[in-house]
């Protein structure tokens, strides 16, 4: 039996795209996925992390059997997902946030039991089972309740439960808490986290564009953009080969259209990226030696730019993101959906 | 895992199918919907028959059209019950990615999604045969019908209805958009070349071999002589062929028709899989 709960080599998903009736004869590829190298292994809660449109559902669908990849293969359990979905399916789960699937006639109840029973589980066992996790976050007074009453939010607690019920050898969380409120997430990643330990050779691959979140839960965290995998390790490796750097934030009066990225050219300034905040901007730079900073501040000055305050603070993911992409994943996302 | 794969498939997604259309409404108007929807259709049926005739109901055109017409039901019924589960675990309920990742048979589960359909054609069926026999003269004498022959066929019939079902199943999984009357659409289509309101003999020469060529008009057929035996057998349509003969001939084609959809299904599954199609939606 192989060691690793996924692995993946080369894997790569282009997707052909027909034009409108004009254009019908244009043929544009989208390449999603690209050389994707990974490993995950047994036991690991491993975390995708990317900004939307990275590739990182196109990877979780390939890795469920419900995409073909159009390069490399992919392996889940020791079984490849292009030639054995069928040995894949029964050691699987999946959940989607940001959705309100399922149907909405049957109650939480009913809508659990019944996907307990297609993965053939006992009735009873699987009726405990249910009223075990829907206490574990707190849905367990909306258990009689038919799920077209629920809140999205609500909804997506019940499908999260669905995931978790089968307990699945290998669970795909896409962006489990996206549209949750912070009181709701925070019991999501408790219920993750406490199925992880209570079953230690259980993996979980959680896709994720909150750095906090990856940060907090996963054991190894892949970065990935436009397809790629930029950089795969623990959070606390990937934090610490910026280390050597330093890393300010700098609250400004506003830039009146200039832009940071210039201070790139500055020696020693590896990157610089800026966001609005109120009465001004924060300019959030990496710096490969504290010295830059008076290069800075000289070029802020020249552009009767204030310092209104200067922080210096240890490097997040989004520190390591930024220096690997060169802008900040909150600014990517406005770029595209998947 | 105490249960077979298709086994638990069909018989949840049995329940499941259930559920989806038995719950839509309260029970009482759940109720009326069932009776009422087939009352309408065998009215709406006698009142162009008796036009069209001055009352005819003497012509033995009329079990004809009224039997034709009363078992068309499970067609749509059966076809679309199958199919259209595709399109509501896809646009409507968002699931299918999650049903196609659970370990289940599809097919078995799109089946067993079919069977809450073919219940409530059944009542509907029933209801509209017994109108005919109680107030517009059908000929049935329930000591003459052929049970043994209307049993065999019935399954054999709904069997390749199932199979047909399966087929638009597999189709509209690889369809992403304009996909929702698929079922439908193909039961109207096949409507006018199986026997069901006239006999063969009506349409023109070169249509007939349509007819001919679809199980449909040998199973309407094979209904037809069951309850009302020498009566169907006056229109020459299908008169040199036997009892047997047809019931063969329906079971040939089902069995053709149940090749053909593995086939389809494999390749549209396998497609639809290239292409990203799974949980595509669209416009529900």
């Amino acid at each position: 039996m192989s060691n690793y709960a996924i692995e993946t080599q080369d894997l790569g998903r282009v997707y052909k795209i027909r034009g409108n009736k004009k254009e019908r004869a244009i043929r544009k590829e989208l390449v999603a996925l690209e050389g994707v190298n990974l490993t995950v292994g047994r036991g690991e809660l491993f975390g995708l992390l990317g900004p939307n449109g990275a590739g990182k559902t196109t990877l979780i669908k390939i890795l469920t059997t419900l995409l073909a990849p159009t390069s490399g293969w992919a392996r889940v359990a020791a079984h490849d997902v292009s030639q054995s979905p069928h040995l894949v399916r029964p050691r699987i789960n999946m959940v989607s946030g940001g959705e309100s699937s399922g149907y909405g006639l049957l109650t939480v109840r009913e809508n659990l039991w019944m996907f307990s029973q297609f993965y053939g589980m006992n009735s009873k066992v699987a009726n405990e089972r249910i009223k075990e996790l829907l206490k574990m976050v707190g849905l367990e007074d909306r258990i009689h309740t038919k799920s077209s009453d629920l809140s999205t939010g609500l909804r997506q607690k019940m499908n999260i439960v669905r995931g978790f019920l089968t307990d699945p050898e290998v669970l795909f969380l896409d962006e489990p808490t996206l549209g949750l409120d912070v009181g709701a997430s925070r019991d999501v990643r408790k219920l993750i986290r406490g199925w992880l330990d209570a079953n230690k050779s259980r993996t979980l691959l959680l896709t994720t564009h909150y750095m906090v979140e990856a940060e907090e839960l996963c054991d190894r965290v892949a970065i990935i953009n436009k397809g790629q995998v930029l950089a795969c390790d623990t959070p606390a490796n990937l934090k610490h080969k910026l280390q050597r750097d330093a890393i300010f934030e700098v609250e400004t009066s506003p830039l009146n259209g200039w832009s940071p990225s210039t201070l790139e050219e500055q020696p020693e300034v590896r990157k610089a990226a800026s966001r609005q905040i109120e009465g001004g901007s924060k300019l959030e730079l990496i710096l490969a030696e504290e010295s830059a900073l008076a290069n800075v501040i000289n070029v802020l000055t020249q552009k009767n730019i204030k310092v209104m305050r200067l922080t210096k603070r240890e490097p997040t993911l989004e520190d390591v993101f930024m220096d690997l992409v060169g802008a900040r994943m909150e600014d990517m996302e406005q770029g595209g959906e998947e | 895992m105490n249960r077979s794969e298709t086994s638990r498939s069909f018989t949840m997604a049995t329940w499941l199918g259930w559920q989806v259309e038995s719950n839509w409404t309260d029970p009482f108007l759940f109720a009326i919907y069932v009776v009422i929807k087939p009352l309408a259709t065998a009215a709406i049926l006698v009142v162009m028959y008796s036009i069209i005739t001055n009352g005819d109901y003497a012509s033995p055109l009329f079990p004809y059209i009224y039997l034709g017409n009363a078992f068309y039901i499970y067609v749509g019924a059966v076809m679309t019950g199958v199919s259209w589960a595709v399109i509501d675990d896809r646009e409507h309920y968002k699931t299918l990615k999650y049903m196609y990742i659970a370990p289940i048979s599809i097919p078995f589960y799109w089946l067993g999604r079919g069977v809450s359909r073919f219940l409530i054609g059944t009542i509907a069926v029933v209801i509209t045969v017994g109108v005919g026999a109680l107030f517009f003269n059908l000929p049935l004498n329930l000591a003459q019908v052929n049970w043994g022959l209307f049993f065999v066929s019935l399954f054999v019939g709904v069997t390749m209805l199932a199979m047909i079902g399966l087929i638009l199943a597999s189709l509209t999984l690889m369809m992403a958009q304009q996909n929702f009357f698929v079922g439908e659409a193909v039961a109207g289509a096949l409507y006018l070349f199986s026997g069901a309101i006239f006999p063969l003999e009506v349409l023109p020469a070169w249509i007939r071999p349509v007819g001919y060529a679809m199980p449909i008009t040998y199973w309407l057929e094979l209904m037809r002589r069951s309850l009302i035996g020498g009566v169907a057998q006056a229109f020459p349509t299908l008169a040199e062929f036997s009892n047997l003969q047809l019931l063969g001939i329906l079971t040939g084609l089902t069995l053709l028709f149940g090749i053909v959809s593995v086939f389809t299904f494999r390749w549209c599954d396998h497609r639809a899989r290239e292409r990203g199609l799974i949980d595509h939606t669209t416009n529900y």
